[in-house]
């Protein structure tokens, strides 16, 4: 547990450069470069937002935009895409970098931690972009915009724990790198992001609310679409829940290091 | 002996498989799942490895070099054992990998030795060396999608040595890029190993194992078959080789001090080999520059279809200076019977350098020694070449100069 953590510290330049060199790799072909990452969801949210507006619109309450409906949908997007990139990444890290590991040595969790911060690099230009065009819009974000760090390092959190531990299992049973894709576009859906939470009617409200990224997007949705505060008591237990998984992630990981460079 | 680099003590590898992968999940988590079966890949292997060393790892493939290999690199661990290794250890495993096309020779330097561990402040250091030694010019700022396989191996060799480090291992990887670049990266290893670097080489390269190396290793099934000097090894490891069916591979030790290898079917032997000067006496030490003849008789035992004898010239670290059948020399003897007995007569100039030779035979049917080998004989023969009256020269071969000067 601790050399896995002092392992990382001695490669922390390589891991900062890493995530340097893939954000500026993005660029060199590519004339938008690192545009596409931010193109994408805000691509998918002008899809949902032409398309659903007229039918979600009506029912956001307590917002005067004509825009809350597109805002909604940012909101929900950011935190969203920071979850599935990691846990995406995560999934497929190591058998990725399959012949890296089998002929050099460093500590295999540097891989998924570059993973980690180049996901939450991306996401802060999301985010700042998604600032601007909320102003554009005409919705000024809040000072409860300053949450927006805590619960995306949650957020991520949460994603890094799940996407090791699926990334060590992935080496060994391949299936599960078909399996994620699927689960995580399901996940989606039973996740109020597209539409409201309150459009599922009372009785069944609780299976979302089984989802700990029920509240995690609505933690996004409350800091920057109503101005409002977290649920205090729903980021506790998401940081309980990412404390746990980050541990079984850790002694998975340890457990598994012999055996996982045999099986890739 | 000084402490040694590298000890390793009884260390073992097995691929381990269990009757389902969630059952290995399980037992990660503590749960007392036993592994169903276990794939020994290597056992038992000890050696110790000084300061300055330089060992030879040979084997056939599958024979478990590269495993060991890992397993000394770190990237497997060892099931059974362990070995104790002081200081840095580099490998030269696969040139080039994990370089990103897409960035400059510059930023890739950067990105491989941070992957070796090192802090940006000493690659900053080392990059002066590192873009020297690959001398590759303006391309070093270019990205490596446009580089040559060559340049690129260029860039991975540098920095794959940039810091001397206490062992180093070679997999393969010795004839790496050019002519040119050749030599320097071997001139860098010899200065390595002047500077007490010890090597680990895994080659199939019997004249790479045999030039750099002063002990070799071979592997067969996972376990250590012959330790000892290079020659002697290689010798072992090529009779190997051509073992078939009822064939025997015998050592014995030659009354110069080195070990000599005979294997074969034994279908047909050599009896006498001897050398002879132009006035038909027989000779160990020839002038450089004189004829020689050397006789080899040869005695059949079965009947055998074909015959071809073939020699090989030795120089004195076990490699070839000259060597020919009588299959490329279309005199093959066919249609034979037990008890035909035939002396070969082999006239040739003895234009190689001073030193000791050895010549080994070869009894095959064949143009090699792998369809059907009757018998080959290493160290059949000792004869020194000295100089007693050609113009002073060094080097293995004699090619007499002539040499005119014009002034101008």
């Amino acid at each position: 547990m601790i050399s896995l953590l002092t392992g990382a510290w001695r490669y922390r330049y390589f891991i900062l450069s890493s995530i340097v060199t893939e954000f500026r790799s993005r660029f060199i072909r590519s004339r938008l470069g690192g545009l596409w990452m931010i193109i994408n969801p805000l691509a998918q949210v002008a899809i949902f937002s032409f398309v659903l507006s007229g039918f979600m619109g009506a029912k956001l309450p307590g917002i005067s935009t004509p825009f809350g409906y597109a805002i909604y949908l940012m909101a929900g997007t950011l935190g969203w895409s920071l979850f599935s990139e990691i846990v995406a990444r995560c999934l497929t890290i190591f058998i990725d970098n399959g012949n890296l590991l089998k002929k050099l040595v460093f500590p295999k969790i540097c891989l998924p931690l570059i993973v980690f911060g180049s996901a939450l690099l991306n996401n802060f230009l999301l985010f700042m972009t998604m600032t601007v065009l909320f102003a554009l819009l005409g919705h000024v974000p809040s000072t409860t915009v300053f949450w927006v760090p805590v619960l995306a390092l949650l957020t991520a959190a949460l994603a890094f724990g799940i996407g090791l531990i699926l990334g060590v299992i992935n080496v060994f049973i391949r299936d599960v790198g078909q399996a994620v894709p699927i689960i995580l576009q399901l996940l989606y859906w039973f996740t109020p992001i597209v539409y409201l939470a309150n459009v599922v009617d009372e009785s069944h409200r609780i299976y979302l609310m089984m989802n700990p990224l029920y509240w995690i997007i609505e933690g996004f949705h409350n800091i920057l679409l109503f101005g409002t505060n977290p649920n205090f008591k729903a980021l506790a237990a998401i940081a309980f829940l990412d404390l746990i998984l980050l541990l079984l992630a850790f002694v998975v990981l340890r457990r598994a290091n012999a055996d996982v460079v045999d099986a890739l | 002996m000084s402490t040694p680099i590298l000890q390793v003590s009884h260390l073992g590898k097995c691929f381990r498989s269990y009757a389902g992968e969630w059952r290995r999940i399980l037992s990660w988590l503590g749960l007392p799942l036993k592994p169903v079966s276990e794939h020994s890949v290597l056992n038992n292997i000890s050696f110790t490895i000084h300061p300055g060393e330089a060992i030879g790892i040979v084997g056939q493939n599958g024979a478990g070099k590269s495993t060991l290999l890992k397993l000394i690199t770190g990237t497997l661990l060892p099931t059974t054992g362990s070995y104790t290794l002081s200081g840095r250890v580099s490998a030269i495993l696969e040139l080039g990998m994990g370089f990103n096309p897409e960035l400059t020779g510059r930023q890739n330097v950067y990105h491989s030795a941070g992957l070796m561990g090192f802090h940006r402040h000493e690659v900053d250091q080392m990059m002066p060396g590192i873009e020297a030694f690959a001398e590759i010019g303006d391309y070093f700022d270019q990205p490596v999608r446009i580089y040559s396989s060559g340049m690129q191996v260029r860039v991975a060799f540098s920095v794959a040595t940039a810091y001397r480090p206490e062992l180093l291992i070679v997999d393969e990887a010795l004839s790496v890029g050019d002519t040119y670049f050749q030599h320097k990266s071997f001139d860098r290893i010899r200065e390595f190993q002047q500077q007490g670097t010890s090597l680990l080489i895994v080659s199939h390269d019997k004249a790479a194992v045999q030039t750099l190396c002063s002990r070799a290793i071979l592997l067969d099934q996972g376990s250590i078959i012959k330790d000892g000097a290079p020659e002697e090894v290689m010798d072992y490891y090529n009779a190997l080789i051509a073992e078939r069916e009822n064939q025997s591979v015998q050592q014995v030790l030659h009354e110069s001090g080195k070990v000599q290898t005979i294997s074969g079917t034994g279908q047909a032997s050599v009896t006498g080999i001897g050398m002879y000067n132009s006035s038909g006496n027989p000779v160990e030490v020839v002038n450089v520059g004189d004829d020689v003849v050397l006789k080899i008789s040869v005695t059949v035992n079965t009947f055998i279809p074909r015959l071809v004898l073939g020699y090989m010239i030795k120089d004195r670290l076990g490699q070839p200076v000259f060597g020919t059948n009588t299959h490329h020399t279309n005199q093959p003897l066919s249609g034979l019977a037990p008890g035909d007995s035939f002396h070969f007569y082999i006239t040739f100039p003895m234009r190689i350098g001073p030193g000791t030779y050895s010549i080994a035979t070869a009894l095959v049917d064949a143009d090699t020694h792998l369809t059907n080998n009757y018998e080959w004989k290493d160290l059949a023969f000792i004869f020194s070449v000295s100089n007693f009256d050609k113009t002073n020269f060094i080097g293995s071969a004699w090619i007499p100069p002539q040499i005119e000067i014009k002034k101008l």
